[in-house]
C-alpha cells in the first residue's frame, strides 16, 4: 500500500493514471448510457429492445455496434474539406473529456480541482459548438450545411442560459471551485436545488439544447435532414460523435448534480463513508438525470428553429437573470 | 374532442405525454404478458392464422395439366410442362386411355404476388394455400420451388377453419 | 448608350448601402428522404431556412397500372389494384369491382356488401393509424409510431383472418366477395366466409383501438410542442382546396363537409349512423384531428355493421367466364386518402378496354407548390406529412 502511494505521488505516474482513467471513463459511460437508452426507449414503446447480442438482455449490443463501426470503410466525401472533416469529431470528444476533469467524485476525488472550475467547465463545453460547425461545413453536403448552421444558432443561443443558470449556485456557495461548491452544500445542510429550482430548470433545459437532443434536435432532425451535420460521417468518426453525445449527457448531468443536487453527498452520511460511497452516489444522481433526459427524448417532438430561439432568448434568459437578481438580494439580506 | 380542450394549464399537455410514456414503461417491465408488443423472434414465433397466404402447395395426383393456373396468373410465374401418356384400359378390350402427366410444375416465388388466383381457378383442387412463411433464400434461384418441394408443402396445409354461422 | 431611369436609380441605391450578398440554394428534398412518404422529389429554392418555388417531381414510382389493365382480366386486375395505395389495401379494390358490376348490372348480395363495408372501414382505420404513426415521427416524436402500429397489427390480423392477406387482400370478386377456394368436385373446397370468432374478435379489437387512439391523442394532441408546430401551419382555405381537387380528410379539415360515403352508393353506408368530422381552420392540426375523429367514426360503423350482419350468399350468380358488356362508367369512392375513382371502358372482353384511375394523392399533392410557398424548411415536412399521401397512389 505504501508502495502504491509512493508510486502515485510521482507527478508523471499519477498524471498517466488520471489520463488512463478519464480515457476509459468516456467509452464506458457512453456504452452504459447508450445501452440504457436503447432498453429504456424500447420499454417506453412496449418493445423488448436488443436481446440477442450477448445472450440475455443484449448487453453486448453496443459493444458489437462499436466493433462494427470500427471495421467500416473510412469514407470522406470527395469535395469535403479533409482536415476540418477529420478534426471535427475529435474536438467534440475533447470537450466531453475536458468536462469530466473538474467533476468531484468524492471528497478529494477530483482529477484537478481548479479554483475556477465552473468557469472552466462552461468554457470547455462550448468547444463542441466549434466541432459541430466544422462537421456541418466541411461535409460538402447541403443537408449537413443546414444542420451545421442550425446548430451554430442553437448552441450559441443556449450557451447564455446555461451560463446564467449556474451563477445563482455560485453566488450561494461563494466560490467557483466545483469541490468548493459541494463542500458549501454539505456545510449548509441542504442541496441548492431547493432555492435554485429556477436555475436548475433552466440549466437542464439548456443542457438538453447543448446536447442537441430532442426536443432540441433541429441540427440533427432525423426526419428532415437525414442526420444533419452528421450525414456524411460513418465508421469510427461517427462513433466518436455518438460516444461523445452519451458521455456528454453524463458530464452535463454530473455538473448539474454537483451544482444543484449536492454532488456526492447525501444528508445523514458521514465523511468517511463518503470517501468510497461518494462516486456511487454521484453516479446514481447523474443517471437519474440521464434517465429524465432519455424520458424527454422519447416523449416529445422537436421544436422548430425559431421557436427554439424564442424559447431561449425570450423565456430562459430573463428567468435566469431574474434568478440571479433574487439570489443576490437574498444572499445579501440574509 | 373535449379532452384536448381541457389542457388549460400551460404545460399540462407535455406532462400528460410524459405520464403516458412512463406508465407504458412500467407496464412493459412488470406486466409483459399484457403489454409487451414484440416477441423474441426466432426463439418465439408468431403463428399466422390458418387462412394466411404463405406458400402454395401442389397435389400432383390431382393435377391434370390443364394449364388454367399458369394462364390466369397475373405474373406468369407458374411454369408447367407435361406430356400425354397412354394408360392401359380399365377392362380388357376397352379403349386406351390417354392421360396428361406432369413433367414440370414450378412456381417462382420471386415473381409470385400471392394473389391466389391460381388456387381459386384450379378446377381439380390441386393447389392449396399454406400459412408457412419461412422459406427465404440467399440466392434468387432458390425461390423457384419445383414439383417435389411444392408437394412437400402439402403437409403444412391446415384443416379448413370453422366458419362463423 | 442611354441610361434608363431604373438603372440609374439602381446604381445610385447600390452605392449607398453595403448589403450582405446571400445566394439562394437549390435544395433537392428527396427522392430518397425519410419524410417524403415514398420517392417524391421536391426541388426547392432555399434562402436560409425559407423555401420558395417548390416543385414536386413525381413519376419515380410509376408502375403503369393503366397500361397493365389493358392486358389483364378482371380478377387479375383486382389482385393488382390493391397495390396502388398500399397502406389501405382493400379500399382500392372496391370501386373497381363496383364499376364492373354496374356495367354488368349485377345485384350484390347483402352479406357480401356488409363484409365489403366492414373490410373497407378496417382499411380506413389501418390507413389513418399509419398516419398517426408517421406524422409525429416526422415532427420528432418517436413513440406514437409504436403505439399506432401495435394497434394496426390487430386490425391487420383481423383482415388476414378473413382474406388471407394483410395489406393486399384480393378479396373482391365481381358479384360479391370471394366465395371459396377450389371449385372442383373434391372435398377440399375452402369456403372463404368469415372465420369463427371473427365478430367477437372484431368487437374486442375495436375497443382496444379506441383506447389506444385516446392514448395517442393525449400523448400528441395536447402537447404544446406539437401545437406550436402544427397550429396555423399550412393553412388551406376551402376555395383553394376545392379548386385544386383536394379530397378526403384534407378537404374536410378545411371546413368543407363533403364525404362521398354520404353521397355515393357504392356501399350501403346509408344503413349506418355516423358523423362526418369537419375541421375549422384547415391547418395541419385540423388535418390530424379530422383523421383521429374519422377513426372513431369508423369504429362506430364497424360496430353497427357487426351487430347487423345478415346471412346469405357471398357472391351473386355470375357466369364462369366473366365478360363485361360494352359500356363505360365512372365510380368514385371515399378512400382513406381521398376520392378514388375508376373510369372503366369495356368493349365486351374479359378485361377492360381502358381503365383510368383517379387517385386521391395525385390531386392532393397538386397543391404543394401553392401551400409551400415561403414556408420554413421544417414546416415543409410538417405540411407534407399532414397531407398524408403515398407515392404509389400518386404515380400509380
Amino acid at each position: 500500500m505504501g508502495f502504491l502511494t509512493d508510486l502515485f505521488s510521482n507527478f508523471w505516474v499519477s498524471l498517466a493514471g488520471k489520463l488512463l482513467l478519464v480515457g476509459l471513463m468516456i467509452p464506458l459511460v457512453g456504452l452504459v448510457i447508450g445501452f440504457a437508452e436503447l432498453k429504456l426507449s424500447a420499454k417506453m414503446q412496449a418493445r423488448i429492445g436488443p436481446y440477442f447480442a450477448g445472450g440475455r438482455w443484449g448487453w453486448a449490443q453496443l459493444i458489437a455496434d462499436g466493433v462494427k463501426f470500427f471495421q467500416k470503410e473510412d469514407l470522406i466525401p470527395a469535395e469535403a474539406d479533409k482536415p476540418v472533416f477529420k478534426i471535427a469529431p475529435i474536438l467534440v470528444l475533447v470537450s466531453t473529456v475536458g468536462l469530466l476533469v473538474v467533476i468531484p467524485f468524492g471528497p478529494g476525488l477530483i482529477f484537478r480541482d481548479l479554483s475556477v472550475g465552473v468557469f472552466y467547465a462552461l468554457a470547455i463545453s462550448s468547444l463542441s459548438t466549434i466541432g459541430i460547425l466544422m462537421a456541418g461545413w466541411s461535409s460538402a453536403n447541403k443537408y449537413s450545411l443546414m444542420g451545421g448552421l442550425r446548430a451554430a444558432g442553437q448552441l450559441i443561443a443556449y450557451e447564455l442560459p446555461l451560463v446564467l443558470a449556474v451563477v445563482g449556485a455560485v453566488i450561494l456557495a461563494g466560490t467557483m471551485s466545483m469541490a468548493g461548491i459541494v463542500e458549501a452544500q454539505i456545510s449548509s445542510g441542504y442541496p441548492y436545488v431547493i432555492f435554485q429550482f429556477l436555475g436548475f430548470g433552466v440549466f437542464m433545459i439548456a443542457a438538453l439544447a447543448e446536447l442537441t437532443r430532442i426536443p432540441f434536435d433541429m441540427p440533427i432532425a432525423e426526419s428532415e435532414l437525414v442526420m444533419g451535420y452528421l450525414t456524411e460521417y460513418s465508421g469510427f468518426r461517427f462513433l466518436f460523435f455518438f460516444l461523445a453525445e452519451f458521455a456528454n449527457m453524463f458530464s452535463l448531468s454530473a455538473i448539474a448534480v454537483t451544482l444543484f443536487l449536492g454532488g456526492y453527498w447525501l444528508p445523514g452520511i458521514s465523511e468517511d463513508v463518503l470517501a468510497w460511497a461518494g462516486p456511487v452516489i454521484l453516479m446514481a444522481k447523474a443517471f437519474l438525470l440521464v434517465f429524465i433526459m432519455i424520458w424527454f427524448r422519447w416523449t416529445f417532438p422537436r421544436f422548430r428553429e425559431d421557436q427554439l430561439q424564442s424559447l431561449s432568448w425570450k423565456i430562459l434568459v430573463p428567468i435566469a437573470l431574474a434568478n440571479i437578481a433574487i439570489t443576490a438580494v437574498f444572499k445579501v439580506v440574509f | 374532442m373535449t379532452d384536448t380542450r381541457l389542457r388549460q394549464v400551460p404545460g399540462m399537455g407535455m406532462v400528460k405525454g410524459l405520464w403516458v410514456t412512463l406508465s407504458t414503461m412500467f407496464k412493459t417491465l412488470f406486466l409483459p404478458k399484457a403489454h409487451l408488443a414484440t416477441v423474441n423472434y426466432p426463439k418465439v414465433k408468431e403463428q399466422p392464422v390458418p387462412r394466411a397466404r404463405g406458400v402454395i402447395a401442389l397435389d400432383q395426383e390431382a393435377c391434370t395439366v390443364c394449364m388454367l393456373c399458369a394462364r390466369q396468373c397475373p405474373d406468369w410465374c407458374i411454369y408447367i410442362e407435361g406430356h400425354k401418356e397412354e394408360k392401359p384400359p380399365d377392362k380388357p378390350g376397352g379403349r386406351i386411355k390417354v392421360r396428361n402427366t406432369l413433367d414440370r410444375f414450378d412456381i417462382d416465388y420471386a415473381l409470385c404476388m400471392y394473389c391466389g388466383i391460381c388456387v381459386e381457378v384450379c378446377p381439380f383442387d390441386a393447389l392449396f394455400w399454406s400459412p408457412e412463411y419461412e422459406y427465404s433464400e440467399s440466392h434468387m434461384g432458390g425461390m423457384l420451388h419445383d414439383m417435389d418441394r411444392l408437394q412437400d408443402w402439402l403437409l403444412t396445409v391446415p384443416e379448413n377453419p370453422a366458419l362463423e354461422n | 448608350m442611354v441610361l434608363d431611369q431604373d438603372l440609374v436609380r439602381h446604381l445610385a441605391e447600390s452605392s449607398v448601402s453595403v448589403e450582405l450578398e446571400t445566394e439562394d440554394m437549390t435544395l433537392n428534398i428527396g427522392p430518397q428522404h425519410p419524410s417524403t412518404h415514398g420517392v417524391l422529389r421536391l426541388v426547392a429554392r432555399v434562402d436560409g431556412e425559407r423555401a420558395f418555388d417548390v416543385h414536386p417531381v413525381i413519376g419515380y414510382m410509376h408502375r403503369g397500372y393503366e397500361k397493365l389493365s389493358e392486358v389483364r382480366t378482371y380478377p387479375q386486375i383486382t389482385a393488382l389494384v390493391n397495390r396502388i395505395d398500399w397502406v389501405s389495401g382493400y379500399a382500392n379494390e372496391v370501386p373497381f369491382i363496383v364499376a364492373a358490376e354496374k356495367l354488368m348490372e349485377i345485384e350484390v348480395p347483402e352479406r357480401a356488401q356488409y363484409i365489403r363495408l366492414i373490410l373497407t372501414e378496417m382499411a380506413r382505420i389501418s390507413s389513418h393509424l399509419v398516419f398517426m404513426a408517421s406524422y409525429p415521427l416526422e415532427l420528432g416524436a418517436a413513440t406514437p409510431l409504436f403505439f399506432a402500429l401495435r394497434e394496426r397489427e390487430r386490425v391487420l390480423d383481423l383482415l388476414e383472418g378473413v382474406t388471407g392477406g394483410r395489406f393486399h387482400p384480393n378479396f373482391n370478386r365481381i358479384g360479391g366477395v370471394k366465395p371459396a377456394y377450389g371449385s372442383g368436385s373434391s372435398t377440399r373446397k375452402v369456403i372463404q366466409d368469415l372465420p369463427a370468432g371473427f365478430l367477437a374478435e372484431t368487437r374486442d379489437a375495436m375497443d382496444k383501438v379506441t383506447v389506444v387512439v385516446d392514448e395517442i391523442n393525449s400523448l400528441v394532441a395536447g402537447n404544446e410542442i406539437i401545437l406550436a408546430r402544427t397550429k396555423g401551419i399550412g393553412v388551406l382555405p376551402p376555395e383553394v382546396a376545392a379548386s385544386y381537387g383536394v379530397s378526403g380528410p384534407n378537404l374536410r379539415a378545411s371546413g368543407v363537409k363533403f364525404d362521398l360515403r354520404k353521397v355515393e352508393d357504392y356501399l350501403p353506408y346509408h344503413l349506418f349512423d355516423f358523423e362526418v368530422p369537419v375541421g375549422e381552420n384547415g391547418d395541419c392540426w385540423d388535418r390530424w384531428h379530422v383523421r383521429l375523429l374519422e377513426i372513431r367514426q369508423s369504429v362506430r360503423i364497424i360496430q353497427q355493421a357487426i351487430d347487423g350482419i345478415p346471412s346469405g350468399p357471398l357472391q351473386a350468380k355470375v357466369p364462369k367466364v366473366i365478360k363485361v358488356p360494352k359500356g363505360e362508367t365512372y365510380v368514385r369512392a371515399e378512400n382513406p386518402k381521398g376520392e378514388m375513382g375508376y373510369y372503366l371502358v369495356s368493349n365486351g372482353g374479359q378485361g377492360p378496354y381502358r381503365l383510368k384511375i383517379r387517385s386521391a394523392s395525385f390531386s392532393n399533392i397538386s397543391i404543394l407548390p401553392w401551400i409551400l410557398e415561403g414556408v420554413l424548411v421544417p414546416d415543409i415536412i410538417a405540411i407534407m406529412g399532414s397531407l398524408d399521401f403515398v407515392l404509389g397512389d400518386v404515380d400509380r
